[in-house]
């Protein structure tokens, strides 16, 4: 393990890194520690907390027994991943960068769908793409094609990009004031729901040729997500996808969730998509009047 | 859903909390986790035995302990148990629901050495 911040020895790759850790992004580490108070003096009054004997759960007395004691931690076992996405957070308002993290199970036309929004809107915004996936630089690849700037993050056993792995990404790739940065996780509809990377926004891309109840199947990445892209729309001819029942469950997990049926084949829908980001860029970009008139 | 790594941020906070506190093992930890976490107690259980190996909390004691799926109805303006994120009211039938607790995955205490 990394004994500076803690990330697992070899798993993680992240291209043009040979694991080296130069660690220029901010780690914000608030140890929030409860500190115990050992007394070893003797107390007059008669209460059991004079000593530091027979703290233990068991309140043994007896000599000789081993001292243990009891610390209270109270800490959210994934602080530390928040403690990383709130460093990319604050990263990403300093420089008035819209992060999207798009999310969805495997095969759902996630990266289709994300060359087809660079191609689209490469020439009137400023763009890069941080690719996860388990293994192959194959979709960072495709990115590419496109003139977009991208990295390959390989989370080797890992299921999902965490705060950290971003944070390493974002020292390499440098996204551009202004610009708009583009997360395509790991397709997984599971774990990357309880990861924050510090994104504005999680949207999730369901395909009609999956099941429409996957949205109560995995409630929690659709309960995270504030948009969701149903994909592959062309299709729905020949499919049984009942696209009403589906949207009602999505709102039953997300009654907030915003939904937009596209094809990322034929461009269906892909405008009012395009429209939705642009308006969530210039709410990234209050603040930063130099960046909106120019941008 | 990502047990083992949950199990790696617990190890990670205690190696912490050790130096910080002082301690060279752990005997038990308790860790309150929710309904609505996400979390497979069974995975939970299974990553926690391997990625202790070899660290200050080897062989230590898991204790989980639950807490229920809570929510706001907003239909009936009271709060609920559920079991599940999309659970309706059991009094209404509604799906608006504010979720208020049941999210918890925390480390609550370490009885240490």
């Amino acid at each position: 393990m990394c004994t500076v911040c803690g990330c697992s020895e070899g798993q993680t790759v992240i291209e043009g890194h040979a694991h080296s850790h130069e660690h220029d992004h901010e780690h914000h580490h608030e140890h929030d520690h409860s500190h115990d108070h050992d007394h070893d003096h003797t107390h007059e009054h008669a209460s059991d907390h004079s000593h530091d004997y027979g703290r233990g759960p068991a309140r043994a007395h007896a000599p000789g027994l081993s001292q243990s004691r009891m610390v209270q931690i109270e800490q959210d076992i994934l602080s530390k991943n928040n403690q990383y996405a709130e460093a990319n957070r604050r990263y990403f308002a300093e420089h008035g960068i819209l992060t999207l993290n798009l999310v969805s199970s495997p095969g759902s036309g996630k990266t289709t769908l994300l060359t087809r929004t660079l191609t689209d809107l490469k020439s009137e915004l400023s763009l890069s793409v941080i690719e996860g996936d388990q293994q192959t630089s194959q979709d960072a690849d495709r990115i590419r094609e496109t003139g977009v700037k991208a990295l390959q993050v390989n989370t080797g056993k890992g299921c999902h990009l965490d705060g950290h792995m971003i944070g390493h990404a974002l020292d390499t790739l440098k996204p551009e004031e202004g610009s708009v940065l583009f997360i395509e996780n790991v397709g997984n509809l599971v774990c990357p729901a309880g990861f924050d990377l510090g994104e504005a926004s999680k949207v999730v891309i369901l395909s009609v040729t999956e099941g429409e109840d996957k949205p109560i199947k995995y409630p929690d990445m659709f309960h995270a997500a504030d948009l969701m892209l149903l994909n592959k729309i062309d299709l729905l001819p020949y499919l049984n996808f009942n696209v009403e029942q589906c949207m009602e469950f999505a709102r039953r997990v997300n009654p907030g969730i915003k939904i937009l049926p596209v094809s990322a084949t034929t461009g269906e829908g892909l405008e009012i998509w395009y429209q939705w980001v642009r308006a969530k860029r210039q709410v990234s970009l209050i603040g930063h009047p130099g960046i909106a008139l120019t941008g | 859903m990502h047990e083992m790594s949950l199990c790696e941020g617990v190890i990670q906070l205690i190696e912490e909390q050790a130096r910080a506190q002082h301690f060279q093992r752990v005997n038990t930890v308790w860790l309150e986790i929710g309904a609505l976490a996400g979390v497979e107690i069974d995975a939970m259980r299974f990553g926690f035995d391997v990625v202790t190996k070899g660290t200050l909390a080897e062989k230590s004691e898991l204790i989980i302990v639950d807490k229920p799926g809570e929510a706001w109805c907003m239909q009936c303006a009271e709060t609920i148990t559920i079991n599940q994120r999309f659970d309706s009211c059991p009094h209404c039938g509604s799906y608006q629901l504010q979720v208020t607790g049941g999210e918890e995955m925390r480390i609550k205490e370490l009885e240490v050495v």
